[in-house]
């Protein structure tokens, strides 16, 4: 066997911390390994074709990079050494960035150590790998676009264009979403209905497109290429088709409500149309609030009461027996653009809104320009006015850290909108805008931000404390600090304008329930990657659009849209799938035909076959549930087998000195891996004892595994998966807590502090909790001195009794 | 005259004892400015709280030249506030602590007459003895 090895110098994010020439000395000097250099970029196309020189030049077939993630770059070096005729999965990534130059930052002697040993337990992983195919799948050209806001609306029309088979489900009875409640447009201050008016329409129009609006997802199944999608459309008790939205049903219907998409500041009835330029442009009755609708529901028969309406309607068009209505379909491809809610203003109640009447947030201010603009104003704005910046944003009091990006540029334009208006007719407008810092960033805003102030709009730097209204006259005071002026303005306003911030929508949370999507740390759903892979999911075929996946205007929601569509037709275009072979395998030899691993199996992919065991590739999933089930080794599972998990836990343990402990990780890639890659970008220190092994899943490790490992002198085993919600194999987190249970009781038994071994669920936003039980694990593990010989030698030689024999 | 001031490498120094003292980030300050307009004694300061943090933030000891420090009453209205989670109050009374820990004014038992020993409040009296101990 001939193993080449390189160490990365990442341009100094490595090699400032980690001496990579004595890690590649000291990986030189491991058995089969031919040569070990260090380079300065090996993502790079020089180091990229060095590896391939190297193969062809020195007959290498087995190949470690020792840099950074393998989920960052393993793909990348896969594709090199396919180039130099090298099966791609004979290359292997040892992690020294994001586990080691980044956490241990502080102390380059013991991260140079811990590198030299993370590369080790690299070249016996990839020692043991063997040469496998990837597996191929066809896949077709249909799409699921969820949410019919402008982000929905841009990327179904892109793929409808392109002749892909899309279906946009929308939630509310039109499509248009947060952008048709908006007045103007920054910065241009065109109206948004104009310009998301003809979007909306060009949806029926294009063939290719099937709307499915008033709708909800139930349930989606499956994966990339066969996603099984259940929704259900709600009743809007009008026949789409029978509508012709003349509106003569309008005038008769007693019930008058607030009509949420104006935010309530105009009325609508219980039969209505959503907005002027609704798509589809047809009427639907509110059945929560229509007075038949509610007789029908208490009684459960139909009802005589109201029913004005229908004896308006010329048509016959409204049925007020009509049901919900499910429907299946299949998709290849999800794109998930749920947009967001604004926050929630009455939780900073020091600023009163919902308890003074004169306090709005800034949505209403849109809906109240919109009508005034129409010559229909509904609320007088008054003669002072005062915009809140950052309400509910970058505020670690209501646990939102985030800036939401679009409220100063907002502000500016609801101020600049109402001062225009106010020049217009002859009147005095004095308005305010109190911030903490101006962020106008995109294309044009800084310019627009200038032309607001040049129009005599005052920008006030300093949070406000608090709203105090004057009881009797109903005004509004402010008691701020202009914190550039050094004084404390105290002013009376007549009205004052919260910026609310985004949030993820109630429906996104759904989806993100439904489809297992992880979340950040600031709530909205997670990107594959922050720089490299910005509209991808960590679900293959699934992919984030707008405000869904953090706050962001209209420019960047349409071409984060249009990117998603780019995404989706890469995969789908290609007709065919490839899946990473990370299936079960049988060593025929060794099956003694037990039928133990068969009931272990949640997708039932083991059957008997001649008296021995079978799997079909097809219906595995990879867990690696079935491997501690045999009591013969005789099951194993690619990419993962037990030679190379135990090859890899003698590399870690090997070479331990006296007085040092050895904590090992097993990460599953999905949610442990990725979270301790993320606390490696966010450079946050941890113990040097702790080092975190790749599996597919937790329950891969078997409690042989944990017990092996302690005999070889580990001090500590972490499991760290998904939580069970978000877990892509039903039943494997549950198994492992179980294994767990059997290993803490087997330390018990002999004495050996239980508390070694942990498994614990994260959602991938949990980076503090990683580094806290990493070092609680490195506590324990130092607290203790390092499991006896004696205990080493009686866990070694009772492995099989006692989970065999029992 | 608008003050000049020297940041000098040694100023660290002193933001790095508040620091300490306190327990608070108080680099993480943007002074938004929301625990002056909070604070019901500004009235009765001659720096605003967000002031002070600024100065530190920056090791400018001479925060401890203005009275706002000793006005602060420890309300802990800007702690509720503070959007970036730091607790202004523990930055005052670590500014406190340093000051009285420099004893300039420093009190002799033995001098206080007994009768005016007797009618001194003990907090003062512990106040007034603690910048000896620490």
């Amino acid at each position: 066997m001939r193993i080449g090895v390189y160490v990365c110098h990442c341009g100094g994010n490595i090699s400032d911390i980690v001496d990579v020439k004595a890690v590649a000395q000291e990986a030189e000097k491991q058995g089969d390994v031919v040569f070990a250099k260090d380079y300065s970029h090996m993502c790079s196309g020089n180091g990229q074709q060095m590896v391939i020189d190297d193969i062809k030049e020195h007959k290498l077939d087995k190949v470690l990079i020792s840099a950074c993630s393998p989920l960052f770059h393993g793909e990348t070096f896969k594709a090199a050494v396919v180039k130099a005729g090298l099966n791609p999965y004979l290359v292997e990534m040892s992690n020294i960035r994001e586990h080691c130059a980044w956490v241990h930052y502080d102390d380059k002697n013991k991260a140079t150590e811990k590198a030299k040993n993370l590369t080790k337990i690299g070249i016996e992983k990839v020692r043991n790998n063997k040469p496998l195919e990837t597996i191929e799948t066809p896949i077709g050209k249909r799409v699921l676009v969820i949410g019919g806001g402008i982000a929905g609306i841009q990327a179904a029309l892109d793929l409808g264009d392109a002749g892909y088979e899309v279906h946009l489900v929308e939630k509310n009875a039109t499509i248009g979403g947060r952008m048709a409640q908006l007045s103007r447009t920054f910065p241009t201050n065109d109206c948004a209905a104009c310009i998301l008016g003809s979007k909306m329409a060009a949806i029926p129009k294009n063939k290719n497109i099937k709307l499915s609006n008033y709708s909800e997802i139930e349930k989606i199944e499956g994966t990339i290429g066969n996603f099984n999608v259940t929704i259900r459309k709600k009743p809007t008790y009008v026949h789409a088709d029978a509508c012709v939205s003349c509106g003569d049903c309008v005038a008769p219907c007693p019930v008058s409500l607030k009509d949420e998409m104006q935010w309530g500041v105009t009325k609508r009835k219980s039969i209505y149309l959503p907005i002027d330029f609704a798509v589809p442009n047809k009427y639907l009755i509110d059945g929560d609030k229509c007075l038949n609708i509610k007789a029908q529901k208490k009684t459960g028969e139909p009802s005589k009461v109201c029913r004005l309406c229908e004896k308006a309607c010329h048509q016959g068009a409204i049925d007020f027996s009509m049901k919900a209505e499910k429907e299946e379909f299949i998709v290849d491809t999800i794109i998930v653009a749920t947009g967001h809610d604004v926050f929630d203003a009455t939780r900073k109640p020091e600023y009163g809104y919902g308890k003074y009447e004169n306090v709005m947030i800034a949505p209403e201010v849109e809906r109240v320009i919109v009508h005034k603009g129409e010559g229909t104003p509904t609320i007088d704005m008054g003669e002072r006015i005062a915009f809140i910046q950052c309400v509910g944003s970058r505020d670690e009091q209501i646990g939102r850290e985030y800036c939401s990006r679009v409220c100063c540029m907002y502000a500016t334009k609801l101020s600049q909108l109402i001062k225009s208006m106010a020049n217009v007719n002859g009147e005095n407008k004095d308005i305010y805008v109190f911030y903490t810092d101006m962020r106008t960033f995109g294309k044009g805003y800084e310019e627009y931000y200038k032309a607001t102030q040049r129009m005599g709009v005052k920008f006030v730097r300093g949070r406000p404390a608090e709203v105090i209204e004057d009881s009797v006259t109903k005004k509004l005071i402010i008691k701020v600090e202009d914190t550039l002026n050094n004084i404390i303005i105290e002013s009376e306003f007549d009205k004052v304008v919260l910026s609310v911030g985004m949030q993820l929508s109630e429906g996104g949370n759904e989806i993100a329930e439904i489809l297992k999507l992880p979340k950040s740390e600031d709530g909205f759903l997670q990107e594959a990657h922050p720089k490299f892979r910005p509209v991808d999911t960590s679900k293959d075929g699934i992919f984030i659009a707008g405000t869904a996946q953090g706050p962001k205007d209209i420019p960047d929601s349409v071409a984060q849209a249009s990117a998603t569509a780019a995404r989706a037709m890469r995969l789908m275009n290609q007709g065919k799938i490839t899946e990473e072979p990370l299936k079960a395998f049988i060593e025929t030899d060794l099956c003694d035909g037990c039928e133990l691993c068969i009931n272990s199996c949640p997708p039932n992919a083991i059957t008997m076959q001649n008296g021995k065991v079978v799997v079909n590739p097809v219906m595995c999933k990879g867990c690696g549930m079935c491997i501690a089930s045999c009591h013969a080794d005789a099951i194993d599972l690619n990419m993962y087998t037990n030679r190379q998990m135990l090859a890899e836990v003698e590399a870690a343990l090997k070479d331990k000195k006296e007085d040092e402990r050895i904590v090992l990780i097993f990460a599953n890639d999905m949610c442990g891996y990725k979270l301790a890659d993320s606390v490696g970008t966010a450079k946050k220190a941890y113990s040097d004892a702790i080092r975190i092994i790749k599996v597919p899943s937790t329950s891969r490790i078997t409690p042989q595994l944990m017990l092996q490992a302690f005999s070889m002198g580990a001090d500590g085993i972490l499991l760290a998966d998904c939580e069970i919600k978000s877990s892509d194999f039903a039943g494997s987190i549950e198994t492992a807590i179980n294994y767990v249970d059997k290993v803490k009781n087997i330390l018990t038994e002999i004495d050996e502090d239980p508390e070694r071994v942990m498994i614990f669920q994260f959602a991938t936003v949990m980076l503090p909790k990683f580094v806290a039980l990493m070092n609680q694990m490195s506590d324990i593990a130092y607290k203790n001195k390092p499991i006896s010989d004696k205990n080493k030698e009686i866990i070694h030689k009772n492995i099989s009794k006692w989970l065999f024999e029992k | 005259m608008i003050k000049r001031v020297k940041i000098k490498s040694s100023n660290r120094d002193f933001l790095k004892k508040v620091e300490t003292l306190s327990g608070e980030d108080i680099t993480v300050c943007d002074r938004c400015g929301v625990c002056t307009g909070s604070c019901p004694l500004t009235i009765e300061m001659e720096i605003s709280p967000s002031n002070i943090m600024k100065m530190v933030q920056l090791g400018q000891e001479d925060v401890m030249d203005y009275n706002s420090m000793w006005v602060c009453s420890t309300c802990n209205y800007c702690t509720a506030r503070c959007p970036r989670g730091l607790d202004v109050s523990k930055v005052t009374e670590a500014l406190r602590q340093i000051k009285l820990r420099q004893s300039f004014d420093k009190i002799d038992i033995d001098k206080i007459p007994k009768e005016e020993l007797r009618e001194l409040p003990q907090i003062a009296l512990i106040g007034a003895f603690r910048r000896l101990t620490s």
